[in-house]
């Protein structure tokens, strides 16, 4: 962890961050945040090659848009996951969202604007508790969230006795369902797919911005960015609020997509979970891309409508996303360390005293 | 370093085997699908749950007669073996224990609030003096706990069941009888026959019969059914199912089946993956929760709409009116749930209750949709058409409120 870098290897790292273009994009390519991207090509490519009609461009836009609410959900999560920590909250905000729109919007067109607001500020509220918890009170993210992830299914449950209510007004439904009508060769843009790609591109710009890179060193080392006065605490908090509005996002989404009902929502922390994996961001913190964690999304989602297509039995589905994990999150972990090892050698054989950790930041920014 | 050759290995391993993964899934000689029922539901599966005996008899129990007065369907049932009560007679207000499985879904819900109704009017004539419910929430083992509890310490003079699952709740179910009190079992079956009566509409193979036969006739050989279905192990949803993957096969139609949790996300995944494939001809569902959603993933797609049997809640009855599909509503009669008080009411008298008691169970078709419709203006989404209760004190506000206690 602590080392510094002989003028040497600063050269040489200087050197592979100023290779060309093609260089710098190959070898993204093989980091696991980068393989995600080649894997999602390839399970679209069989996709088509199985169903050549899923390559239309209406057919396919609207995969997109149909997986847009879990990718939202990934890049929320990708934020906790980053900075160290889990939301296993996220399936139950998404739930209790969906109950909130269907119970307080009824029919009534007027009530859209100011349900959305509260919509977003119940979710920024559990980011909070969620957040303050883990980081005031020390309690591991991992059970603050299960935590709250229980209450608020038991909230759920008492609200509506576990079955389906009515769906909210068709003006609200719009938003997860409707899209901008008679658009050249796609035919139609789901709004979806754009607040998807608004979402994207917000957290890629936060993560280029100081929050994002305190993010990633809170996640890398707690101790060190402490040290160079980051308030670890807040930064850690904001990724929680971030990840349940994330998963207001794709509440809303779905309440337009699916409808209310009380299982939409059911497993999502998982499956965001999975994707983000998928995505080569390691768990523990520290490493990751944010769009790779959408990919992940993408190629989790792409990877279960080929098995679907193929015929596979969706009963086959869970176990498919628990390996997933294991292996995705083995293969991250072991490739991620062997860069490190590998670029690291010959600044260990110094021996170093205690210093900052500029290697890692150094190194890093090809891999983020 | 002197674990790096290690993890160099692990490390190839995980890579295989995610390619592996992928690369299986690539496969193109797995790409022709031999039969889509056979790949979605095995064939052990089927056998499992067909009853030839079963499927003849409901068969027939479809056009039978029922005894009693068709203005009150929820008393009506088939002529057969009656059970003498005389000795089980009692003077004054009962307590009932009623076990229930869940009130997880709105068929449930729907029926719950009819049954508290029923039980007001019960309390009002001095039948009853209270119900005491435990709700198992989809539980074998809580169920079980609940009637030992009733049984030890409930101080009950009569059990309501209305069981989780078949086979794991038969032996609760016996030690109640073996209190002597009357039980009274309704909706899903046990596989004992020691209750007093075992209350349930026709049965699954009727609605498999009514809503496949109704699909057969209007598609042709060759034409693609997608069949969603809640979920697996429950007698009178399997039985749904096999009557109408029986009907489909034998008219040459191809029947796909999904478990879907009734998850309207799953429900529009699963068809716009089927549409994105063919053209899909038939919806068929083991369960109206959710047709909306299946309805809407053809209206996304921009495709024709199906021919669909549903189920009767007010959701699909209302967008079946909407988009004027071609369509049925099977119903599996929801009123189901007064009956159990009332032959309380009957045995505490010591008056005779079939022994099984058949409620009758008639799909509503087209031509009564707008007559259902008018019926239940007003009633919430979750609503069961055919609920029984317009007689009851409380109607309609509670139901559209859907006020459970």
């Amino acid at each position: 962890m602590s080392r510094t870098l002989t003028p040497s290897d600063r050269s040489a790292v200087l050197q592979q961050n100023r290779a060309g273009r093609g260089e710098r994009f190959l070898r993204a390519l093989r980091t696991p945040g980068g393989a995600v991207f080649v894997l999602l090509v390839a399970l679209l490519a069989a996709i088509i090659a199985v169903n050549p009609s899923f390559g239309e461009p209406d057919s396919f836009i609207r995969f997109i848009g149909r997986t847009a609410p879990i990718a939202i959900a990934a890049i929320g999560q990708y934020f906790v996951i980053v900075s160290g920590e889990f939301d296993l909250s996220m399936g139950s905000v998404v739930t209790m969202q969906v109950i909130t729109a269907g119970n307080l919007i009824g029919d009534d067109d007027a009530k859209v604007i100011p349900v959305l607001l509260l919509m977003f500020a119940l979710g920024a509220f559990i980011g909070l508790v969620n957040g303050l918890v883990t980081t005031l009170l020390r309690v591991p993210s991992f059970i603050v969230t299960l935590g709250m992830m229980l209450a608020l299914l038991g909230l759920v449950l008492f609200w509506t006795g576990g079955a389906a209510q009515g769906n909210p007004a068709d003006s609200f439904r719009q938003i997860g369902r409707g899209g901008i009508e008679g658009v050249p060769v796609l035919g139609v843009i789901p709004y979806p797919v754009i607040i998807l790609a608004a979402v994207a591109a917000l957290a890629f710009w936060l993560m280029r911005r100081p929050y994002g890179r305190t993010l990633i060193a809170a996640g890398d080392n707690p101790t060190a960015a402490a040290l160079t006065g980051a308030p670890v605490w807040w930064v850690k908090t904001r990724a929680f609020m971030l990840s349940s509005l994330a998963a207001t996002v794709s509440g809303i989404l779905l309440v337009g997509y699916a409808g209310v009902h009380p299982s939409v929502g059911r497993g999502y922390e998982f499956t965001a979970i999975t994707a983000v994996v998928l995505g080569g961001v390691v768990l523990g913190g520290g490493r990751g891309w944010v769009l790779s964690a959408a990919a992940g999304a993408f190629a989790l989602e792409s990877l279960f409508t080929l098995l679907n297509f193929v015929g596979v039995q969706s009963t086959w589905r869970d176990s498919v996303q628990g390996a997933i994990i294991i292996v995705a999150v083995a293969a991250a972990a072991k490739t991620w360390q062997r860069k490190r090892k590998g670029t690291a050698a010959p600044a260990q054989e110094a021996q170093p005293p205690k210093k900052a950790k500029q290697s890692e930041h150094h190194n890093g920014t090809t891999a983020r | 370093m002197r674990n790096q050759s290690i993890r160099t290995a692990v490390t190839l391993a995980a890579a295989t085997s995610l390619l592996a993964l992928a690369a299986c899934t690539t496969d193109p000689s797995v790409t022709e699908d031999p039969g889509g029922s056979a790949a979605a539901s095995p064939e052990a599966t089927e056998q499992e749950w067909f009853d030839q005996a079963l499927y003849d008899e409901q068969f027939e129990q479809r056009t039978a007669d029922f005894v009693g007065d068709p203005e009150k369907p929820y008393l009506q049932y088939i002529a057969g073996e009656m059970k003498d009560t005389s000795d089980l007679a009692v003077e004054g207000a009962q307590k009932v224990c009623f076990a229930n499985a869940s009130i997880s879904n709105p068929w449930r819900q729907t029926g719950w609030i009819t049954m508290n109704q029923q039980l007001k009017v019960l309390q009002d004539s001095g039948v009853i003096s209270e119900m005491e419910t435990r709700d198992a929430k989809d539980n074998d083992n809580t169920q079980i706990a609940d009637i030992d509890y009733f049984i030890k310490e409930g101080n009950c003079d009569a059990f309501i069941i209305s069981p989780n699952s078949t086979a794991a709740l038969t032996p609760a179910v016996e030690r109640a009888c073996d209190t002597g009190k009357p039980v009274v079992v309704f909706d899903r079956g046990v596989e004992t026959d020691c209750a007093t009566t075992f209350i349930h509409p026709i049965g699954g193979f009727a609605w498999g019969i009514d809503s496949a036969t109704f699909l057969s006739e209007r598609l042709q050989e060759g034409d693609k059914v997608v069949a969603l279905r809640i979920l697996p192990g429950v007698d009178v949803l399997e039985h749904r199912w096999a009557a109408a993957e029986k009907i489909f096969t034998e008219n040459g139609i191809e029947a796909t089946d999904y478990f879907t949790g009734a998850d309207p996300t799953e429900i529009k995944k699963i068809i716009s993956d089927e549409l994105a494939t063919g053209d899909v001809q038939g919806i068929w569902m083991d369960a109206g929760d959710g047709a909306v959603a299946a309805i809407e993933a053809f209206e996304d797609a921009g495709k024709d709409l199906p021919v669909m049997t549903g189920e009767d809640e007010m959701s699909f009855l209302r967008k079946w009116k909407e988009t004027g599909i071609d369509a049925l509503a099977p119903v599996y009669s929801n009123f189901q749930w007064r009956t159990p008080l009332l032959a309380l009411e009957k045995i505490f008298k010591g008056e005779e209750v079939p022994a099984e008691w058949v409620l009758p169970q008639e799909p509503i078709p087209a031509d009564e949709l707008d007559q259902w419709l008018e019926l239940n203006e007003g009633m919430p989404d979750g609503h069961y058409a055919k609920f029984g209760g317009e007689d009851l004190p409380g109607y309609p506000e509670v139901w559209q409120e859907r006020q459970m206690p």
